[in-house]
Formats: C-alpha cells, structure tokens, sequence
C-alpha cells in the first residue's frame, strides 16, 4: 500500500512510504540521542541534543501534522502559540538567573 | 442553506445516516417557548443576552462588596468588617468583577453582535457556546459558594504564594477560588476559540478582515489574548492546587520553592488580562462614536492595528506587577521600556477617536456621552499608568492606593463606561425598545461624579503612603489639612455611594423601558454596521439573507451615495427599507443548529470533577462519568436536527417546528 | 475533546462557505494546540526552575532509567507513524485498514500510558513520592499531566474506532481522523521535548 497514493484526492503531499521514510529517520536521531548517554560528546552535548529535539519536533509537526502542505493560518495559529510560550517562559527563567547558573 | 459545525473542505462522502435520537434513547430538545428553550438553546443570541443577565448579577455582587469596602474606610477604626472579612471582601470584589462580571459582559456583546456584525447566522461551534457559558455560571457558583461554605478566599485578586498557601489561608476559600477560575478559564478558553474560528470562517461573502467593523476586531484581538494567556494561569492554579490539596510545596520558601514563580506565572497571563478587559470597550466606543459624529471613524486601520499590537506586546510587560520584587536591575530596565512602549498605540487609538469627532454633527445621546467618559477617563488612568512604567516611581507607589486608583481609573473609566455605552446604543437591537434617555443621562452624571469622587481622592491617599487593602485607618496617623486621610476616604466612600445611586438609575431605566418602553425604529441611530440589517430584535436566523458585503460601514453605504460633483454624501434609502427589501428576499431553506441537552450536562459534570477536589475522589468519580456520558451524547448527535425530532411525543409530526424558515 | 464531531449529511447545507476555504474543526484543533503550548510551556519551566531542588529524597540523575524511557519514547514516536497511516487509509476510505491503524496507534499509546505507570510506582518504591521534593512534585506534575493527555487521547482513538465500526459517524469521516491525528502528534512532540530537556539533559 505505498504506490496507489497518487490517487488520494488530498492536498497534502506525502505517500505512505514518505512517512515511513520520515519515522526511520526519527527513529535515527532518536537512537542518536539516547547514545549521548552512554558516549560523552564533550562540549557539543548540550548543542547536538538541543538542534535534534528541534529537528524531530519540526519534523513531525510539518509532515504528520501536514502544516508544511496545509494552509498557512494553520501554521500561524500554532507557531504563534509555540513562540509566544518560548518568549514568555524564556524570559521568565531569565529573571531566575536560570542561564547563567 | 446554512451552517455551522461543518467541514467546509467537503470531500464527497457517503450519506452517513446519522443517529436522529443522540445515544440511541434521548430525544433532543425542541421547546421553543419556556424555560427550556433558553437553558438548552444554542442559539448566540439567547446566549449573549443570559451572558449579560449573569454578568449583571454578579456586577450588583461585586458593587456591594465595593460598598462595603468604602463603608468600612469612611471612618477610622471602621467596625463593619472585621479584617478576615474585609480580605474576603476584597478579594472577592475584584475577582467577581474581574472574571465573573468583566469577561462574561464583554462576552455578552461578543456574543450577540459578533455574529450579526460579520453577516452570519449564528457562532462556528453553537453547542461550544452554549458550554462557555454554563461552565461560566459553574464557576461563578462555585466561587461565590465558598462564602457560605467556611469562608471566601482572602489572598487579594492576584493570591501571591506563599501567602495563598495552606499555611497562611487555611480556610476552603482559596481552593473554591482556584477551582472556579480554573472552570471559569474553561468556559473562556472554549468560547475564545469558537469565536476566533467564527470571524476567520464564518464571515459573509466579501467581508475581508479589513472590512470587519472595529467592535468585531477587537474582539478577535481579545480572543487570541484570552487562548494564549489563560494556560498559563491554569498552570499556576494547577500548582496551587496541587499544593493545597495534595501536599506539593511549589510555593513553599522552606523547602527551596521560589515564590516568584506563582508571580511570573500569574502576570504572564494578569497583564495581557488587562487588555482582555479593556479592548472590548475600545471596540464599543469605535463603532458609537461614528455613528454619532456622523463621520466614519478616524484612521481605522491605525485603530486596528493598534488594537492588535497593544495585544501582541501586551505579553511583554507583564513584570511590570514585579516591580517591588527585586528582579534585579536589567529585567526591571527592559520591562520599564515595554511597558513605555505599549502606551504608544494605546495613545495613537485616543487620537483616534478625538479626530473622529473632530468637525463631526455631534449627538449627545447617552451612548455617545458615556462613550466620551470613556475617552477622558480613560486618558487620565493611562497617564498614572504611564507613570507606574517608571520603576523608581512604581517602587514608591506599588501597593499604595495610587494603585487602586489608576486601575480603577482604567476599568471602571474604561472598559465599564464602554459597556454602558454598549447597552444604550445596542439596548434597541436587542430588545426592540429604546431606553429612556433622560434616565440615562442621569445614570450617565451621577457615574462620572461618583466615580470621580471614589477614584480620584485614591491618588491623593495613595502618594500620602495609605496602603492598598489596610482594613482600618487611624486618626491619629491620617495626618493633617488638605492631606488628611479621614476628609479624602469620606470623599471617597460618598462617592462609591453616588456611583451606586448612578448605577440604580441604569437598573430602573431598565424596568421602566421594559414595561412602557417606545418601540425603537428599526436604525434609530443611523448607525454604519451590518447587526443593523437585521430586524430589531433580529429573527432567530438573523438576516433573510445573507449579505454580500462591499464596504467598510456596509449599512451606512447602502443608505448613502456620495454625489460625484459635490463629494457629499446623500440618502439613497433608509434603514427600514432596507431591511424590508432583505425580507422580500428572504432565502427559501434556512437550516439552523438544534437546540441540545449536553452542553448543560458537560458543564454540570465538570463542575462536579472540579469539586471533587475540595470533597474528595467519590464526587471525582462521578464528575468523570457524567463529563464521559455527555461527551458521548455529544459526538453522537447531530448538529442540525433531524426532522422527527421535531415529532412530539404522540407523533404530531407538525407541533414543535422552530428552526426552519420558508 | 468530544468536540469533533462535524455534521455532513444534509443536502440542503451546500450553499455555505467559509470564509477562509479551512474547516472549522482543524481550525479550532490548531488553536488548541497552540494554547497547549503555553500549558505545557508553563509546566515545563516549572520543572526547568526546580529539578535541582531536591532537600529529601533522591535527585533526578539517581533515579532516571534513561534505556527504559528511551524504549517507551520510541514506542510512542512510532504510534506517531501509525496515526498518520490511520489518516491516509481513512482519506482512501478504507475503514477496515483505518481501524487497524488505529488499534495499533491505541495499542502503542496505551503501552506507553503502562510503561509510564510502572516508571512511576519504581520511583515510588524507591523513595520519590509527589511530595518528596520539588524535583518529584514538578516531574509528577509535568509528566503526569503529559500521561492524562496520552490517556485521553488512547480513549478517542479507540472512540472513534467504535463509532467508525457502528457507521454512526456524525461528520467528515476522515477530518475526524485526522483531528484526532493532530492531537495525537501534539501529544507526542510535547514528549519529544520532554524526553530531551527532563531526561536526557542532567541537572
């Protein structure tokens, strides 16, 4: 069941095996984080861990959410939310000198 | 033709027959006339007009606690409170006006008019509607119930931990507190994003946002405030609970907690909250005060965009409450500058609506006096506003009664003589009747005296270091001549007591216009906004038909026609005939939501859930199962109603038809 | 989030438009998601600010099982892809294929919701009750409210898989699908974040 997807009649623009493609490579960046448990990255821990949390998050909200294919207003309603809640919270745990420490 | 809870994005789908009877066993309600036609209605009219009953109860509720206040403060050493009940009585003033008489008014005219002012026939998601606001009566019960049930909860409006906290607040108050602000952000949560959908989607054919009437901006402005802050005060309830309730220590200095915490989360959402009560007001005196200037508003995308950018840096100021809590000094710098900042489009609106006026035919209607107040009062609370952005000052002022001065300055100035323009100039849509104007104008004076006299002496207590919430003064600490505490706290409670007297004349206006009240013409205003199309009250469908829209102002562009050779403006039809010829051409099939039992029952079920806390997980349990019951019945029934619903119970087929048309 | 359910089936409902071309329900769906943002946000930080609070009791990298919660991480992230392949069978109408995908979505969920119960009464037995310490009172929290939206999200997957069977659908079959889709992705990406900031980063 991967080829026959042409035929959905549906704005968004991915196959079955798209998705499957897509999980394999969450599951990747997911065996790589795990793995800064047991191997030590020196200074590049806190960095690597941080930008594969953002790549898996954006990776499934843009394909198995569809915001990449679906209408913008979608995409502005939720990363509206999501920006303000870093901004806020981001500053908040500013104010408690959380960065510094 | 119609509606509502539907995908537009209709693939062609197989007839799903769906069930007529919801749950296979209960028949839907159909009663159009009676109790029951009201407290299972999904339709946004009834809907905004119980949101304003309830909010007008709660608004005397919160009045006498405010009397009471003033009553206790005339005198020194006052004995009508003691000092237990003055912190209740102040907490709950300022929370019932805040969340139980503020948010549910401005959702009252949300409600009504958003719909009628974007030419559509009734909210997005009608049964979610019907839920906000019986969430909203459960927490509004639940709140008020706490003074019956061993005492109302006395931690100020803002229930700063640690002092909220089991130790200091043992009584049940605060967690009756907690629980009702909890359901009552809820209700508000579910009903900001039913009407953002409605405006996004729900708008007539050719009303792009720019040509959306002010009143509808900001409400929509205020709805995106209301989905973005409210988590946040639920995660700062959430925690007090916990605490409270289940023994955490979130707030609790002696095991490492940061009190500051509760703070940062309660202004993220408190400050934008302000803006949450304010903008519907400015959005109120945007549409008045055309309508009697007899000129389009100044600058409406200067007012819209204002709107929305006091609402998008509204969530960048909120440590401005902080002030005296020693954040350090470069947090307190950067705040200092937001908050400067943000008086700039709320100053750029103000000009607004004076060039507005400016050269305009100005008539005095009590709609437009009130809507005036507002401009002056308004102005004037923004001003000590602008002082408190001045960290050093807000040191010296933080938790005087300067406070107390400005804020009322800004809401009862503000928002709530916007609210009254709002019932003087709508009170003819709604209900068909006009209210008495000369009533009015004394319910107007006596409100701009006594309020005046109630505030405007708090500036003066306040920079002579009277403290914000101090139960009892003393004479022989109230100091001397013009500065003595004793003469400006009697100026003050006389006030409060004129400022009631001003409010009782709205009440009896109201009784009287109800009783032997002129039947309003259909545009006794000349107003410019689409709810005017409709027929006063408009028909439970709304509009005949549904508007095609070509302008900003609509209905004041069908009745005027500018002449080309002079540039004026000249009367091509009036009102009346306009809505005549809607009628005449009225649509064949209109299909509207059924009326439903669930959105009572959820409401009810979750205000069950939310007192088990206080009584422990049997109450809990039940809570769940109804909350589980109704969410089924919900899903399963449809949202328009079948045709045999209708059938009485004795298979008259014709006897209870309400929702069809034609 | 009983409040998906759309209605279709009346013919004479054709002349409607919205105004933006979008469905109401995936409208209402995204601006819930986008206010949960700042719900979880909130809990977040609220853990961020007292992980290394611990007076009683022990501290979190004492405690944390990272392989176990890893193997719990994953199975949830692959419930993501079966969701995903529930929506598109049920956008090609295939309800037997829908249900399949999602018993497996709830079958995977609910093995999360097992993996996580069992996490919580080992930390228990092992000295961290909810009012130990603020580090176990704000991971209670924040994970617990995590669990309850997992959990409510295993009951419409399965909700919707009965009232699919029974045909007594009350709307657009596949955007009920897919609204319970967007919830259930939601749900996973809050744990995404979760799983690197609380567990994988020490305090």
């Amino acid at each position: 069941m991967s080829t026959e997807t042409q035929t959905q009649s549906h704005e968004h623009g991915m196959s079955d095996t798209g998705y499957i493609k897509i999980a394999l490579i969450l599951a990747a960046i997911t065996a790589l984080e795990v793995s800064t448990y047991y191997v030590d990255f020196g200074p590049l821990f806190m960095p690597s861990l941080m930008i594969m949390m953002v790549v898996k998050f954006v990776m499934v909200v843009s394909y198995f959410m569809h915001l990449k294919f679906d209408s913008k207003i979608f995409s502005f309603l939720f990363y509206t939310g999501l920006g303000l809640a870093l901004f806020v919270y981001i500053v908040a745990l500013a104010t408690f000198k959380f960065f510094i420490a | 033709m119609a509606i509502i809870e539907r995908p537009s994005s209709e693939v062609a789908t197989p007839a799903v027959v769906a069930p007529s009877q919801a749950l296979g066993a209960i028949r839907r309600p159909v009663a159009s006339k009676g109790w029951r036609s009201w407290l299972f209605t999904v339709d946004h009219k009834k809907i905004g007009i119980m949101y304003g009953v309830v909010a007008m109860v709660f608004f005397i509720v919160g009045g006498v606690e405010a009397l009471l206040i003033r009553l206790q403060l005339a005198l020194p050493d006052g004995r009508i409170l003691s000092a237990d009940q003055y912190n209740q009585m102040f907490t709950m003033h300022a929370t019932t006006m805040i969340f139980l008489f503020a948010m549910p008014m401005a959702g009252a005219f949300a409600n009504y008019f958003l719909p009628l002012q974007i030419g559509a026939r009734d909210v997005a998601f009608p049964r979610l509607n019907a839920l906000s606001l019986w969430l909203l009566v459960g927490g509004g019960l639940i709140l008020n119930a706490s003074w019956f049930l061993g005492g109302a909860a006395d931690g100020g409006w803002f229930m700063y931990a640690p002092n909220s906290g089991p130790v200091f607040s043992p009584s049940n108050g605060v967690d009756f507190w907690v629980l009702g602000l909890q359901i009552a952000g809820i209700a508000s949560l579910i009903g900001s994003i039913n009407l953002i959908v409605t405006v996004l989607n729900m708008r007539a054919p050719g009303m792009t946002l720019m040509k959306m009437p002010v009143f509808t901006w900001m409400i929509l402005v205020v709805q995106f405030l209301l989905v973005f802050s409210l988590p946040v005060i639920t995660v700062a309830l959430v925690l007090l609970m916990f605490q409270r309730s289940y023994g955490a220590t979130f707030f609790d200095v002696s095991q490492g907690a940061d009190p500051l915490l509760w703070q940062h989360l309660f202004w993220i959402f408190g400050h934008p909250e302000v803006y949450v009560l304010i903008l519907p007001g400015f959005g109120i005196i945007s549409e008045v005060l055309p309508t009697f200037s007899r000129k389009p508003l100044f600058g409406y995308p200067f007012v819209v965009f204002s709107g929305a950018s006091i609402g998008l840096v509204g969530f960048g100021v909120w440590a401005h409450h902080m002030f005296a809590a020693g954040l350090g000094p470069v947090s307190v710098a950067v705040f200092s500058i937001s908050t400067m900042a943000i008086a700039i489009p709320t100053g750029v609106k103000i000009f607004n609506w004076l060039l507005t006026m400016w050269g305009g035919k100005i008539w005095y209607t009590t709609a437009m006096k009130f809507a005036i107040g507002l401009v002056v009062l308004f102005t004037i609370g923004g001003l000590s506003g602008v002082t408190h952005s001045v960290a050093p000052s807000d040191t010296q002022q933080t938790d005087t009664y300067y406070i107390v001065a400005h804020f009322h300055y800004v809401l009862f100035g503000g928002m709530v003589f916007g609210l009254f323009s709002g019932f003087y100039y709508w009170w003819p849509k709604v209900f068909g009747k006009l209210l008495n104007e000369k009533l009015g104008s004394w319910n107007f004076w006596f409100m701009v005296i006594g309020m005046n006299l109630t505030f405007g002496p708090m500036h003066i207590l306040g920079l002579q270091g009277q403290p914000r919430r101090m139960y009892v003064w003393t004479e022989a600490r109230a100091g001397e001549g013009l500065f003595n505490f004793g003469f400006w706290n009697m100026v003050s409670s006389i006030g409060s007591f004129v400022l009631a007297v001003g409010i009782l004349f709205f009440l009896i206006n109201v009784v009287i216009t109800a009783r032997n009240g002129k039947q309003a013409p259909a545009d006794p205003w000349d107003a410019r906004t689409l709810e005017w199309l409709a027929t006063s009250p408009p028909k439970e469908h709304n509009f005949d038909r549904i508007p095609v829209v070509h302008h900003l102002d609509e209905f004041f562009h069908r009745k005027y026609e500018e002449d080309p050779n002079t540039h004026t403006m000249r009367q091509i039809a009036t009102g009346e005939e306009l809505i005549r010829a809607e009628e005449a051409a009225a649509d064949s099939d209109i299909h509207l939501p059924g009326p439903s039992y669930w959105p009572l029952v959820l409401a009810i079920g979750i205000g069950v859930l939310g007192l088990g806390v206080v009584y422990g997980t049997p109450v809990m349990v039940v809570g769940a199962a109804v909350v589980l019951l109704a969410s089924f019945g919900w899903v399963l029934e449809p949202s328009v109603p079948e045709a045999i619903d209708y059938a009485s119970p004795d298979g008259d087929g014709h006897s209870k038809e309400i929702a069809t048309h034609g | 989030m009983a409040e998906t359910a759309t209605h279709t089936d009346h013919a004479a409902d054709h002349g409607h438009h919205s105004s933006t071309g979008l469905s109401n329900n995936k409208l209402a769906m995204w601006l819930f998601l986008g206010s949960e943002c700042l719900l979880f946000g909130g809990l977040i930080s609220t853990y961020m600010l007292y992980r290394g609070r611990v007076q009683n009791g022990p501290h979190p990298s004492q405690i944390y099982d990272i392989p176990f919660t890893s193997v719990s991480s994953f199975v949830l992230l692959m419930s993501s892809l079966t969701m995903v392949l529930a929506v598109t069978s049920a956008q090609r109408d295939d309800d037997a294929r829908t249900n399949l995908w999602l018993t497996i979505t709830a079958l995977l969920g609910a093995t999360f919701i097992g993996g996580q119960v069992y996490e919580f009464t080992t930390f228990y037995r092992e000295g961290l009750g909810f009012t130990t310490s603020l580090f176990s009172s704000s991971f209670y929290s924040l994970t617990g409210f995590h669990g309850v939206h997992v959990s409510v999200g295993v009951i419409m997957l399965l909700s919707t898989m009965g009232i699919i069977k029974r045909n007594k659908i009350t709307g657009n079959k596949a955007e009920v699908v897919e609204l319970v889709g967007l919830y259930w992705h939601f749900v996973d990406i809050v744990w995404i974040i979760i799983f690197t900031l609380i567990y994988l980063i020490p305090s």
